[in-house]
């Protein structure tokens, strides 16, 4: 991890017309961080990456990915930098995977062209990568909602950024999937690629990441290393009902884990 | 590594498929030269045509008329056929993946109401022919340009605004066409405007090929080079942006491109439907939904699809049939077969 900032939010705030989801938002993360942002429903993580991303234009505030306002980025050179791996996902057409995952050479590709055999290679290595080089020739429309966002990371990381954003990565798989998951995005992280990501389960953020988030209907409650920021206080804060922290052990593996306490 | 190559990995069609897809126009395209109520002998069309080459010289064996059929007649209504199949099956190929939608027709922006209402008005004025597709061609760009305008919202211009907006427009030119219809005179221009809204590649002439023939090749020429973008702005317009695609500008180019293409169709040959449906879907049996083996498939199999078509209309009757009233019928039972055999799917 080295201190070069990568994201830069400062005295961000945005509003949807007059309802604001966040106001004065703060936040930085620097290359090689994984920060895991967690809170309730409708508290505006997405919106957050979106801002980050320039799809939304914040209200007030600036934004910056290594230095430079997003809003500043020609769209081209901003997909060099930074990945964007959404969540929900219509499949109109069944290209093939490996096509799918070739797209993300778009951007460094020119007006007219497409991508040659480098850059089928190059695809192809990453789906090896993630363990699913099988999938190159399936049909993206036939294969797992878990395979998918599999594809869609290769997809990401075709594209060579320097960040990216998941956005409930995990969110409609099942357990096997979302190890999977997980379990590429801690590798990614390992291998220094800065990473944010929104989760609506805090028992990932032991997993994944060395630093998390909190936020609640008013901006951010806690930031901070995993140890120090993930307790049942900031945990029961930000989700509005009490939870309760958990160690447990099995063989040699100690874990923690996190339940809403519901009696 | 082992060979990674794309063909090596997907599916492709074999080089048969290509080939047969390839010929098939060009034959076609023949064919139709010789064919018809005043028979020609093939060897007598191969030496017509060759004649035209400059530094080969035939003695002349055959009658006048055959030269003049061949050359002024057929060629040029052949020609038109080609590039109109070509043409609306590439741009509906191209509109089906920007809007991510099968049943979406090249007119889905407003071009054949608007150019149908200019070509009404230029019949029920009497002016000649030429005028009348030049008012026919500036009408279809100009439904186009206010269906744009109107989905155009805060710098973007989102897919469904589009659709909606075209759907306005289109009904408003329609009514148009109603109206002019209404006070046209029912002897004589009443059904001078609806025979020519059935369409005709008929009228074509030698004349008109070149004008209409050379903005249509580099419109097509455009989408071609362009295919490849048409991938992934089918992924949707939110992940084409964080690919880096600029999906305003890729948007634009695809709207001017296929009206330049469907307002000239319009203007010169009239309505022709279906044809911007049917072909795509059939060429994603053959092919696959990857724009760049589709686009090219669509070119080869919309020409051949039209100059069959264009053959029947003029010898299956006396008196031709309009074409307009054949790709539908045609189109129709075609295309239900399709989205049965594929179940809405995308093949």
């Amino acid at each position: 991890m080295s201190d070069e900032i990568m994201v830069k939010v400062e005295n961000a705030t945005f509003s949807y017309g007059k309802k604001t989801v966040w106001e004065n938002l703060n936040l930085e993360v620097k290359r090689g961080e994984c920060l895991s942002l967690l809170g309730p429903n409708g508290c505006g993580k997405t919106t957050l990456l979106n801002c980050i991303s320039g799809s939304n234009p914040l209200t007030a505030g600036n934004i910056k990915l290594l230095g430079k306002e997003v809003a500043d980025y020609e769209i081209g050179e901003k997909a060099k930098r930074l990945g964007y791996v959404f969540q929900e996902h219509s499949a109109p057409f069944p290209y093939s995977s490996i096509e799918v995952v070739r797209m993300g050479r778009t951007p460094h590709l020119g007006f007219f062209g497409s991508p040659d055999e480098k850059d089928t290679e190059l695809a192809y290595s990453i789906m090896e990568d993630l363990g699913i080089a099988h999938l190159a020739g399936e049909s993206y429309t036939q294969i797992s909602g878990g395979e998918r966002q599999l594809v869609l990371i290769a997809r990401t990381l075709c594209q060579q950024p320097d960040i990216v954003l998941f956005d409930e990565p995990t969110s409609h798989l099942d357990f096997k999937n979302q190890a999977l998951v997980l379990r590429n995005i801690k590798k990614l992280s390992e291998s220094g690629m800065t990473i944010i990501m929104t989760s609506h389960f805090p028992n990932h953020v032991w997993h994944v990441g060395d630093r998390v988030a909190m936020m609640g209907y008013d901006g951010i409650i806690a930031d901070g290393k995993v140890d120090e920021v993930m307790t049942e206080e900031n945990l029961s804060k930000t989700y509005g009902v009490p939870v309760r922290i958990f160690e447990g052990k099995s063989g040699d593996k100690r874990t923690r884990f996190c339940d809403p306490d519901l009696d | 590594m082992e060979n990674v190559k794309l063909e090596n990995i997907e599916k492709k069609t074999s080089p048969f498929v290509w080939g047969i897809m390839i010929i098939l126009p060009f034959l076609l395209f023949f064919v139709s030269l010789f064919l018809g109520r005043y028979m020609i002998d093939p060897g007598v069309v191969l030496k017509i045509l060759l004649n035209k080459i400059p530094g080969i010289n035939f003695a002349q064996t055959w009658e006048q008329t055959a030269e003049t059929v061949v050359i002024s007649v057929r060629f040029p209504r052949a020609v038109m056929a080609a590039l109109v199949g070509a043409g609306l099956s590439m741009s509906g190929a191209a509109f089906q993946g920007m809007f991510q939608n099968p049943l979406v027709s090249p007119y889905v922006l407003g071009v054949s109401a608007g150019a149908s209402f200019g070509a009404a008005l230029g019949l029920l004025l009497s002016w000649p022919t030429w005028m009348v597709q030049i008012v026919a061609f500036g009408f279809g760009i100009f439904a186009v340009a206010l269906t744009y305008l109107m989905a155009h919202l805060y710098k973007t211009t989102p897919i469904l605004m589009l659709v909606l907006s075209g759907m306005v427009v289109s009904a408003f030119f329609q009514a148009m066409v109603s109206l002019v219809k209404f006070a046209a005179d029912d002897e004589d221009k009443l059904p001078a405007i609806t025979f020519w809204l059935m369409g005709s590649i008929g009228k074509v002439g030698l004349n008109d090929l070149a004008p209409s023939a050379i903005p249509m090749i580099i419109a097509m020429a455009v989408l071609y080079a362009i295919r490849w973008r048409l991938n992934v702005l089918s992924m949707g317009e939110r992940e084409a942006e964080a690919l880096g695609v600029n999906t305003e500008r890729v948007k634009l180019i695809v709207i001017i491109t296929t009206t330049l293409i469907s307002s000239l169709t319009v203007s010169l040959c009239g309505i022709i439907g279906w044809v911007g449906q049917v072909i795509p879907h059939f060429c994603r049996m053959i092919v696959g939904p990857n724009h760049k083996a589709l686009i090219p498939a669509t070119i080869f199999v919309g020409a051949s699809y039209i100059i069959v078509i264009d053959n029947l209309c003029r010898l299956v009757s006396i008196t031709e049939i309009p074409i307009g009233i054949l790709t539908s019928v045609v189109g129709a039972p075609v295309f239900a077969y399709l989205l049965r055999k594929t179940k809405g799917g995308w093949a």
